[in-house]
């Protein structure tokens, strides 16, 4: 028991929660910045998995890491634009149409990964991102290791957390973006088009997802292998409801989920005699809660899953 | 030029929609098999002759066909509610366990018809239970199921691995991570000796006759039909909306649970963390591809396994990763999203 909350006072438990937020926080916000649209984005599983496997791939291939991770919000901006054209335009089931990019980034992306290394081989390796501790800031106790000696990705998701809030809620752009989520026809009475607008946010959306995918790969761990992102996209979508469609609260039910996360796997070492599959359970069990107790609260955006065609009501 | 509304559905294109799409799908994935150095006609011709060639891959295309037929209706009841249960995956899994659990001794001592029928019930009721969960949730506080379900899998799938190395491992196994086996005369009887092909095939074929029976003839499968309509004015219409899906969330995950049941004493007898190569996944896109029609489902349900049994066999001879049918299927469902989209809208300048 002592043991359980001595946990708690490591240094080590606080940047990994830092370090399991990241990709949460990038697949948050692109599902957000597309759900505030107005189009649901069930693709993200997949553009996360896709994401992983580009950055991954193309820092194999001797492009610096950086480069790794362009590449691999290319290729999810791609997909999105697909789900974009798709559900935008055409106006076709959101559901149907993300559970089919999921299921056609995924397969996609096992299939590239197949062309590129055998089965039976080890997942090779790259050199995936160092911490990079910020000079006098990472030398405070306690807090220099938690916030300051993180890898470059996570202090570009907090930034990029800080950033989507102020677009959205702060410039013309950002309100936009919210009109075409509540009402595209008043967008259109201001003279913007509403199908622009939703297909850029799901291309921007979809790229960050996959930035949340290509972490994993870049400095999470240092390979690829088949079903690393686990349901995170999922959870993302989970946390987007959780956080009442807020930035904000997408970061902080990110780091929550992500303290969670960061806990049950130091508590397998420490509880004896218990299943680890139940301690791996939690997380799951902790989104479908936290779905729970928002219900009914949360106000999702008013056209949210409602196609919008010229003409038609 | 725009999308207008065709004063009615056109008929040609519904029905031309399944093939249209299918076309469509095999030839944006001819240029990932040239990709990988394969000529596609030549990738293609293999995997119908993996699916075709012989007698033992006819058996083994419709063995895999079998539980997609099931999976396959699980996401046709709920779908035409517009309950979107994504958790067959989930619901197949529950349903292999139960019927792993209760058929190795429990039911053991039955008469086998008896024996047969109880496991099959076992894994019925277990993939009802879990989608019951998700679907209650959704009705009660409005939790939107589709995260539900999908999260559930990944529950389900640990509680599997908890299952198969804990209180169901079978203790003869060597080591492996394997439930306890299905008692012998509880296995489901071949339809063709020395195949994997079993009468689980003819028993999903008349699930199907049923599903489509509940959903046409009846009182409860017109009410789930409304309900996917137009939730508001079924509802207008005195339908108990609530209690409808309810219902419908019983049926479906009934479907995907007696999936998993027939597996495992058709096929395997016992239950490992791999019996599935995403049979709930690829029962929606069987439903899809049928127009969620339940008898159009058999249909797509055997196209489906011949691309992956086909693609099996290709990848042996020609060496384009299986990972290929995934892509097909997965393609084939948004293609077919399209062809749907122009029998009920056409394109005017």
């Amino acid at each position: 028991m002592i043991e359980a909350l001595e946990i708690l006072t490591t240094a080590s438990l606080w940047a990994a929660v830092l370090r399991i937020a990241t990709p949460l926080i990038f697949g948050a916000l692109g599902a957000l910045i597309c759900e505030r649209s107005g189009v649901l984005n069930l693709g993200i599983e997949g553009i996360m998995t896709l994401g992983a496997m580009i950055a991954w791939l193309a820092a194999y291939q001797g492009a610096d890491l950086w480069v790794a991770l362009a590449a691999a919000a290319a290729a999810g901006a791609c997909f999105g634009l697909l789900h974009a054209v798709l559900t935008v335009p055409l106006g076709l089931s959101q559901h149907v149409s993300g559970l089919g990019i999921t299921l056609f980034a995924s397969s996609f992306t096992y299939y590239v990964y197949r062309l590129v290394v055998v089965v039976g081989d080890a997942p090779p390796t790259i050199e995936p991102f160092r911490p990079l501790a910020i000079p006098g800031l990472s030398d405070l106790p306690f807090v220099g290791p938690v916030v300051f000696a993180q890898t470059a990705p996570t202090y570009a998701a907090l930034a990029a957390a800080g950033l989507c809030a102020w677009i959205l809620a702060r410039t013309p752009l950002g309100l936009a973006v919210r009109m075409a989520g509540e009402n595209p026809h008043a967008v259109e009475a201001q003279g913007l088009n509403p199908l622009s607008i939703r297909t850029g946010a799901v291309v921007v959306g979809s790229a960050l997802m996959a930035l949340g995918g290509a972490f994993l790969t870049t400095a999470a761990f240092n390979s690829f292998f088949p079903q690393m992102v686990q349901g995170r996209g999922w959870i993302c979508i989970a946390l987007v409801v959780f956080a009442g469609w807020r930035p904000g609260k997408a970061l902080l039910g990110a780091l929550l989920f992500a303290f969670f996360d960061a806990y049950q796997l130091r508590l397998q070492h420490v509880v004896e005699g218990l299943p680890y599959q139940l301690f791996l359970m939690a997380p799951y069990l902790l989104s479908i809660v936290a779905l729970i107790a928002v219900a009914r609260r949360g106000r999702a955006p008013e056209a949210l899953m409602a196609p919008y065609r010229r003409g038609e009501r | 030029m725009r999308l207008e509304r065709r004063p009615q559905p056109s008929l040609t294109m519904t029905v031309a929609a399944p093939f249209a799409a299918v076309l469509a799908s095999l030839v944006l994935c001819a240029g990932l098999i040239a990709l990988a150095g394969v000529n596609p006609l030549d990738a293609y011709a293999e995997m119908l002759r993996g699916a075709f060639g012989s007698r033992l891959s006819i058996t083994e295309t419709l063995a895999r066909a079998t539980p997609l037929i099931l999976t396959g209706l699980a996401a046709t009841v709920a779908f035409r509610a517009r309950l979107w249960n994504i958790g067959g995956e989930g619901q197949f899994y529950v349903g292999a366990l139960a019927a792993a659990w209760l058929g190795s001794e429990a039911l053991a001592g039955l008469p086998p018809a008896l024996g047969i029928l109880g496991v099959m019930i076992a894994g019925m009721i277990a993939g009802a239970l879990l989608l019951l969960v998700p679907a209650f949730l959704r009705v009660r506080f409005g939790v939107d199921e589709v995260v539900t379900t999908l999260l559930t899998n990944f529950i389900v799938m640990l509680f599997v691995g908890m299952m198969v190395e804990g209180p169901l491992k079978d203790p003869l196994a060597f080591g492996w991570p394997q439930s306890v086996p299905v008692a012998n005369e509880l296995m489901l009887p071949k339809l063709v000796e020395r195949t994997r092909l079993h009468i689980g095939l003819l028993i999903a074929l008349a699930t199907a006759g049923l599903v489509w029976l509940m959903l046409a003839r009846t009182v409860f499968g017109a009410r789930a039909r409304a309900a996917g309509l137009s939730a508001g004015a079924a509802e207008f219409a005195g339908v108990p909306l609530a209690r409808t899906l309810l219902g419908v969330a019983v049926i479906s995950g009934a479907l995907a649970g007696l999936a998993g049941a027939i597996e495992v004493a058709g096929v395997k007898g016992y239950v490992t963390t791999d019996l599935s190569p995403g049979y709930g996944y690829s029962g929606i896109v069987v439903a899809m591809l049928a127009g969620l029609q339940p008898l159009g489902v058999a249909v797509a349900a055997v196209f489906v396994a011949v691309v992956f049994v086909g693609a099996d066999a290709m990848s042996r001879a020609l060496g384009a990763p299986t990972f290929i049918a995934d892509v097909i299927v997965a393609v084939s469902l948004l293609t077919m999203l399209v062809a749907l989209l122009f029998a009920t809208y056409r394109v005017r300048k």
